[in-house]
């Protein structure tokens, strides 16, 4: 009892020395501004603020001019190059094939499909046809990245909303088991380069296959824990319901595609429009959302996951042995004749495409990668605005984009 | 989709004076394209967007392609009298395409699923008439793609909302992917310069051999 009395009478001692006006001390030297109005409400102007290009959530060299109103996005601007190298110049002045590794760098997550987009042009513009058993590789190799994109995609946006490590941690757990099947196949884990015009670059090693039959015949295990820890959660309910509404009207305007698109309800998916390689053999659903919210988006990807597992199911029960090039295919001097095409697949993140030119030579004349991450960002100022600076974070999240890709 | 000529018929039908014409690919891709006018394109788009034969809601690609200016000979037999006789003789005759600059968009229909129909507009020429009207008032989604094409081939569409630069920084001058850019060779200085290099390097002291 004595000693905290004693303790009390130090610290009054102590605060009485530091509020003792020194001397010679006068009035503050700055103007000393209400911070409420009259009636009470609190004033205040616009800020503006850089969320990025080095922000955490941004996932990369991605910057939004935003001008807040309080915590309230009022207006949002994208700002993008910094990661711009031009990739289209450079193909340019490469041959057909020399541009096929740089594409993996363009959506760094996804190579296997871009390998893909790539090489389904070339072969529109030079008139290949990749043999039975290397269209059923490429089904299983690219509906493996769309597993890998989409896992990492929801690791990501619930990192994104504060659950701090441990979804992440899960779904890299996956990754790595696709990881190791992308190493085996093609000798690297990320960086896979392994399409070919006609076909694919090797066989699948000894054994292969039911690996691949092991880490799909699991995967449902991990998707089911993954939702049971996260879809019903409450908080992830209440960070994503309502959130970042997207109208169907103007996704479809707008050129959105992807799951960002089946989210608000358009059915519309490329597999099944266009049915290129051989996606008419599997029979498949397409998840659509209803609302157009962040919710929709997350959820569509889970759904997604699903029917990918079935297709995979499929393909690797009915993948037969046989050759993997078409016989035509030429790797050395290759000149597609004159002419142009534009091909185009259904990436984990949307449409994506290349638009290539020949003029007869060795190299394109013009090369165009359709990027699905930049034009999905078109609309992130109408879907922004209204909401809270935290929100921005989870759209942006659920947007899905690569740097890479956005910048070229 | 219907066959291309019943589409040039049925726009040209539609908006009173549009010129369209049909441009053949060459290639095996069998992608044809239709060259719109650039005073009717805005109007073709409208069309094509609301007709309910068409419906192509969804523009999917737009992209910039530069043609320089090309020298085209195909031989001609010319009928000339020699040595008081009529002959025919082959001449060669050349023809000077001036250069231009091209926007091609890519339209399908989200509704109808069909697609792509192929569209291209042209610019009178590559130096100071590079204007074409902006179809992002009718697909938003052009709207990035074509601040890419002004930032990196110089074409001014007229009507964009927000005509800045996108990928270049805003104080860039030249267009980085026309046919004739020469990229800047200063940061590929070196102590020693030598062969290559010393030879680009030879550029900066002499102006007159500047591009």
């Amino acid at each position: 009892m004595s000693d905290a009395v004693v303790d009390e009478t130090a610290h009054t001692a102590s605060e009485a020395s530091l509020l003792s006006t020194p001397e010679g001390a006068g009035q503050p030297n700055y103007a000393i501004v209400p911070k409420t109005s009259l009636t009470g409400e609190i004033e205040g102007e616009l800020l503006e603020v850089a969320m990025g290009p080095q922000h955490p959530s941004t996932h990369g060299v991605f910057r939004m001019d935003v001008v807040l109103d309080g915590e309230r996005v009022v207006k949002l601007k994208p700002v993008f190059g910094y990661l711009h190298r031009n990739h289209e110049k450079i193909a340019e002045h490469a041959s057909y094939l020399g541009s096929m590794p740089y594409t993996d760098r363009l959506d760094y997550f996804c190579s296997l499909t871009n390998n893909w987009a790539y090489a389904l042009a070339v072969e529109q513009l030079a008139g290949l046809h990749a043999p039975e058993r290397a269209e059923y590789i490429r089904v299983i190799t690219a509906e493996l990245t769309r597993l890998v994109n989409h896992t990492c995609l929801v690791g990501f946006l619930l990192q994104d909303m504060g659950a701090s490590g441990t979804p992440l941690m899960y779904a890299f757990r996956e990754r790595e088991k696709i990881l190791d099947l992308f190493e085996s196949l093609t000798g690297a884990r990320m960086m896979c380069n392994y399409m070919r015009f006609g076909g694919c670059r090797c066989d699948l090693p000894p054994g292969w296959l039911d690996e691949a039959k092991d880490v799909v015949g699991n995967y449902p295990r991990f998707l089911d824990e993954f939702e049971r820890l996260l879809t019903e959660n409450e908080i992830l309910m209440a960070r994503t319901q309502g959130i970042g509404v997207l109208p169907k009207q103007l996704a479809i305007n707008a050129s959105i595609t992807g799951p960002m698109l089946r989210a608000c309800g358009v059915n519309y998916d490329i597999r099944k429009v266009d049915k290129y390689g051989i996606y008419d053999r599997f029979p498949f659903r397409v998840p659509l959302g209803e609302h157009g919210d962040t919710f929709d988006r997350f959820m569509l990807r889970l759904l997604e996951m699903r029917e990918s597992l079935r297709i995979l199911e499929q393909a690797l029960r009915d993948i037969r042995p046989g050759p993997i090039m078409d016989p035509k295919a030429k790797i050395r001097g290759f000149r597609p004749k004159t002419g142009e095409a534009y091909g185009r697949i259904e990436g984990p993140k949307g449409e994506l495409g290349f638009y290539l030119i020949s003029d007869g030579g060795s190299n394109p004349y013009r090369y165009r990668v359709r990027p699905p991450s930049l034009i999905n960002l078109t609309i992130l100022e109408d879907m922004c605005v209204g909401h809270i600076v935290a929100d921005v974070v989870v759209i942006l999240g659920s947007v899905d984009i690569v740097l890479g890709e956005v910048d070229r | 989709m219907e066959p291309l000529d019943q589409i040039k018929s049925s726009i040209e039908a539609a908006v009173s004076g549009a010129r369209v014409e049909i441009i053949p690919n060459a290639g095996l891709s069998g992608q044809h394209s239709l060259l719109v006018d650039n005073q009717h394109a805005f109007a073709v788009a409208r069309f094509l967007q609301d007709d309910p034969a068409f419906r192509l809601d969804y523009c999917s690609n737009v992209t910039g392609v530069d043609w320089l200016d090309a020298e085209t000979s195909e031989k001609v037999k010319v009928t000339k009298v020699v040595d008081g006789v009529a002959k025919e003789v082959e001449e060669v005759k050349k023809t000077r395409r001036p250069g231009y600059l091209e926007a091609v968009y890519h339209l399908y229909s989200m509704e109808l699923r069909h697609g792509p129909l192929i569209v291209r507009l042209r610019t009178e020429n590559r130096t100071d008439k590079t204007h074409l009207p902006s179809l992002t008032p009718v697909w938003r989604g052009a709207e990035f793609q074509e601040r890419e094409i002004y930032d990196l081939y110089g074409i001014v569409f007229d009507g964009h909302p927000d005509l800045r630069r996108i990928l270049m920084w805003d104080g860039f001058q030249d267009y980085p992917m026309r046919k004739d850019y020469v990229e800047p060779d200063d940061y590929e200085y070196e102590p020693t310069a030598h062969d290559k290099v010393l030879e680009k390097a030879k550029r900066h002291h002499l102006p007159e051999a500047k591009p």
